[in-house]
């Protein structure tokens, strides 16, 4: 038997109020709030953050990341690679990006099921449209990631009963490569050509599982529009629909199944029945039974968790970090490019926040030095991951003069849980929120990007409970 | 261990400090020139007479050749030397110890920097290529986490911390305003000072030093051939250094009330120079006051003040121009400006000023001490360089 050992879906801290929408620009918005990535976040950094929920509740090392996403920070170049070296996966796990559409994202899900081996699944989307646009009214950005593996590697929390598909060429909303514009024909005429792919594609599945839809417990349907979402829902026959968050979180793009999903789990009880249905260009059907299990690896931070914890941001402010309104940065020289030798040998550092530690005093050193605080041994160290670790803040500070895509720079100097000390940058965080002794994790941000090249790092930011 | 020091054994016999302003008409190689020429005249020497060269520059050249070329030095050993913000002074104790090694008869410090052609605010420096993960605070920033600190430790109220650290920038402005070669020659009130414009954390626009372009240079020789070149040499007494390890940054015992770096620094300097009671037998003292609160805690790290009480000495006026030791009194950074390779040379001037007695009547202290120190320091709390001098103009 094969199934999701463990999974994590991760929402962004901002919320942009879409009657700001009309407010600004004239036109567009609605009712409710979108997430919105930070201006140092990016797809890659979103799926990182998805997949260390999910590697929390798992012993497993997955020897396959599969990430799929259609707004990716590289082409040529895999993205995937970046989300490897940050949950510290082993070096001989295969690593791939699934792209360029959104249909990839349901698609690696089946592939990891009906694969062999650990696999984790990470899908991640940042989505905007023209100022103004219902698709960026009806956006919103996330990232989920699913370990999946046999139960002879972990225990499942819910297993993989069948997945089916329904497939068709038609043009219901396409985007250049590069463009920040997905274009949409008429949403009619993909709700008619939707209706029948689902409805082929949920037969064959219940039949394929020799179980009727009234056995299934809950269902979750992906679609490009909550129109669409909720008129192929209906007609599925089950009891309960999970909401598809489009008032509060937006349409996830590729993001969504797995977001929902993650829903989904969050919501059942053990040994119930439950179906995720994806329709991008075609119809994906899943069915899993959930075990006794699921209880116990529900992440430390919920979908729910997530939601209520959220803070506005202003649209001016989200047109910036979206690269749609230029601001005036700070006049300060602007990052230089990252060296990638340099960076190839800080891995462990610059990607998974590791640190050393001192085997005989066992201080704290971040970065990792070779030599003791005291100047005495020389590569007397070990590892010391601090990805993981909480600490308090000591003293802070705003940085008003320094280079920010966002000024102003919100910096504290950070002592954590068991040793080491660390001055960091703070993200999702309001000058105001700051003070001495708050609690904070580290997560990982693109400082900035200079010749098409990011720079990953980490941040840190305050511990918020709901 | 050991620092031995070279306490009288070697002398600075002229010296020469261009006016430290935006020089928007005069280059790096001007500066130089300026700097230079004012120098061999105060000694009465040519170029020749010079055996070697020692600059110091953080940014504005390359090589020895940067001072060489503008100079036309003839076949002449020439030295740069980088050390953040101490650059200058490290320029100054290397050509002293040259001298007193023997290898030389006469030597020369400059510093100089053209801060203001980079079109940015403030001081920049390019990192060398690296991994991307290092801080890319503002100094301004990084010091700015020591004021509510200090508070905090020693009980200050944030108001009357505020006022004294709004008492260091009027004072300098005081003194600044007095000096024709100062960056900014107006007294700035309290009042404005205080409702300057945040920058980072507490620290407004007026708790920051000025950025300037600038220049000034030493000449040194053996101290028992001094007096060939002038009636009132200055005797160097001490030169210390102290390059941090950075722990600061990383330890979780440093709390950002003291910079351990400087007080180090100040232990070898005042045992290198037979001083027991520094707030006693210096009559004046040059500072780093890149930001008001830096000068705050120096009194403390340089032993002028016991720890915790430096904002009360400052508010009684203790350093005030014709207070009991005079600090900054040609304005310091924060009112003299800042041309990072030029502004340890720059403290030695103002020294060299003062002991000859040759500030002017506007500004000339009033003392019958005959000892000076300059403190340099670069970098940040947490991971900082730490130079000082301390200058006599009597032997013993």
């Amino acid at each position: 038997m094969r199934g999701i050992s463990s999974w994590g879906a991760y929402l962004p801290y901002r919320r942009l109020d879409k009657t700001q929408i009309a407010l600004f620009v004239g036109q567009g918005g609605g009712k409710g709030t979108r997430t919105v990535a930070s201006f140092d976040e990016d797809t890659t950094t979103m799926a990182v953050e998805a997949g260390r929920i999910a590697l929390r509740r798992t012993s497993v090392m997955p020897t396959q990341l599969m990430f799929a996403t259609v707004s990716p920070t590289y082409t040529d170049k895999t993205n995937a690679t970046i989300v490897h070296a940050a949950l510290r996966l082993d070096d001989s796990a295969l690593c791939i990006d699934l792209g360029s559409s959104v249909r990839s994202a349901m698609g690696g899900l089946i592939l990891a099921v009906r694969s062999s081996g650990v696999n984790i699944v990470a899908s991640a989307d940042i989505r905007s449209g023209l100022a103004g646009s219902s698709e960026e009214a009806n956006s919103g950005d996330a990232a989920a990631a699913f370990v999946i593996c046999d139960e002879t590697d972990a225990p499942l929390a819910a297993e993989f009963i069948g997945a089916t598909s329904a497939t068709e060429e038609f043009i219901d909303r396409w985007r250049a490569p590069g463009s920040q514009r997905t274009k949409t024909w008429d949403e009619k005429f993909s709700e008619v050509t939707y209706a029948p792919l689902a409805q082929s594609a949920w037969k064959k599945a219940l039949q394929d599982a020799g179980i009727q839809a009234s056995d299934i417990a809950m269902v979750a349907v992906s679609s490009p529009s909550a129109r669409i979402s909720s008129a192929v829902a209906a007609k599925l026959g089950v009891a309960r629909v999970l909401d598809n968050l489009s008032a509060v979180v937006g349409i996830n793009g590729a993001a969504q199944p797995g977001v929902l999903l993650a829903l989904l789990l969050e919501q059942s009880e053990p040994d119930q029945i439950v179906a995720l249905v994806s329709l991008t260009d075609g119809a994906d059907v899943m069915l899993f039974r959930t075990t006794k299990h699921l209880p116990l690896v529900q992440p430390d931070t919920t979908v729910a968790q997530q939601l209520a914890c959220g803070a506005p941001i202003s649209y001016g402010r989200f047109l910036s970090w979206r690269t749609m309104l230029a601001i005036e940065p700070p006049r300060r020289p602007e990052p230089q490019r990252v060296s990638a030798t340099a960076s190839a040998r800080n891995e462990n550092w610059k990607y998974g926040f590791v640190g050393s530690r001192d085997t005989t005093t066992g201080a704290v050193h971040l970065p990792p030095l070779r030599v003791s605080a005291d100047g005495q041994r020389t590569d007397n160290m070990k590892d010391a991951p601090m990805a993981d670790v909480l600490g308090t803040i000591a003293t802070f500070t705003i940085d008003r003069l320094a280079y920010s895509p966002s000024p102003p720079i919100v910096f504290a100097v950070v002592d954590f849980d068991g040793g080491g000390r660390f001055p960091v940058e703070l993200c999702d965080i309001d000058a105001d929120e700051i003070s001495i002794g708050a609690r904070v994790r580290m997560t990982f941000r693109r400082l900035s990007i200079t010749d098409d090249i990011p720079n990953y790092f980490w941040k840190a930011t305050l511990v918020r409970t709901p | 261990m050991a620092s031995h020091g070279i306490k009288d054994q070697i002398a600075i016999i002229g010296m020469g400090c261009t006016n430290f302003v935006e020089h928007w008409n005069l280059g790096l190689d001007d500066l130089i020139v300026n700097a230079a020429n004012e120098c061999y005249s105060s000694v009465g020497i040519g170029k020749d007479a010079v055996d070697a060269y020692w600059l110091g520059t953080a940014q504005g050249g390359m090589s020895g050749i940067t001072l060489a070329r503008p100079l036309q030095l003839q076949n002449k050993p020439v030295t740069r030397v980088e050390n953040y913000c101490a650059t200058g002074s490290e320029a100054l104790r290397q050509a002293a110890y040259a001298v007193a090694s023997g290898a030389y008869d006469i030597a020369m410090a400059l510093g100089v920097e053209k801060t203001k052609d980079s079109g940015f605010q403030g001081l920049n420096a390019t990192p060398p290529p690296n991994d991307g993960t290092g801080r890319t605070l503002t100094a301004a920033a990084m010091f700015s986490m020591v004021t509510p600190a200090y508070g905090k430790k020693f009980g200050v109220d944030p108001n009357e911390l505020r006022e004294a650290v709004a008492r260091v920038a009027w004072k300098n402005h005081y003194n600044g305003a007095r000096n024709s070669r100062a960056q900014f020659r107006k007294e700035v009130s309290m009042e404005t000072i205080k409702n300057s414009p945040k920058m980072a954390g507490d620290l407004g626009l007026f708790d920051c030093a000025g950025v300037a372009d600038g220049a000034a240079a030493a000449i040194v020789c053996r101290a028992q051939d001094a007096h060939k070149y002038t009636d009132k040499p200055l005797f160097i007494k001490a030169l210390s250094f102290v390059a941090g390890n950075g722990s600061g940054l990383t330890d979780p015992a440093y709390d950002y009330t003291t910079f351990p770096e400087i007080a180090a620094c100040a232990v070898d300097a005042y045992e290198q120079a037979g001083i027991t009671n520094p707030s006693k037998q210096i009559a004046l003292a040059e500072v780093h006051d890149c930001f008001t609160i830096t000068e705050l805690v120096l009194m403390e790290d340089l032993l002028f003040s016991e720890r915790g009480t430096a904002w009360r000495d400052i508010l009684d006026g203790r350093f005030d121009l014709h207070g009991q030791l005079p600090v900054n009194p040609d304005g310091g950074l924060k009112s003299f400006g800042h041309p990072v390779g030029a502004s340890g040379l720059r403290m030695m001037f103002e020294a060299w000023l003062q002991l000859r007695g040759e500030a002017g009547a506007d500004r000339q202290i009033r003392t019958d001490r005959t000892l000076a120190l300059t403190h340099n320091l670069g970098g940040y709390p947490g991971e900082m360089v730490s130079f000082i001098s301390i200058l006599g103009s009597q032997l013993g």
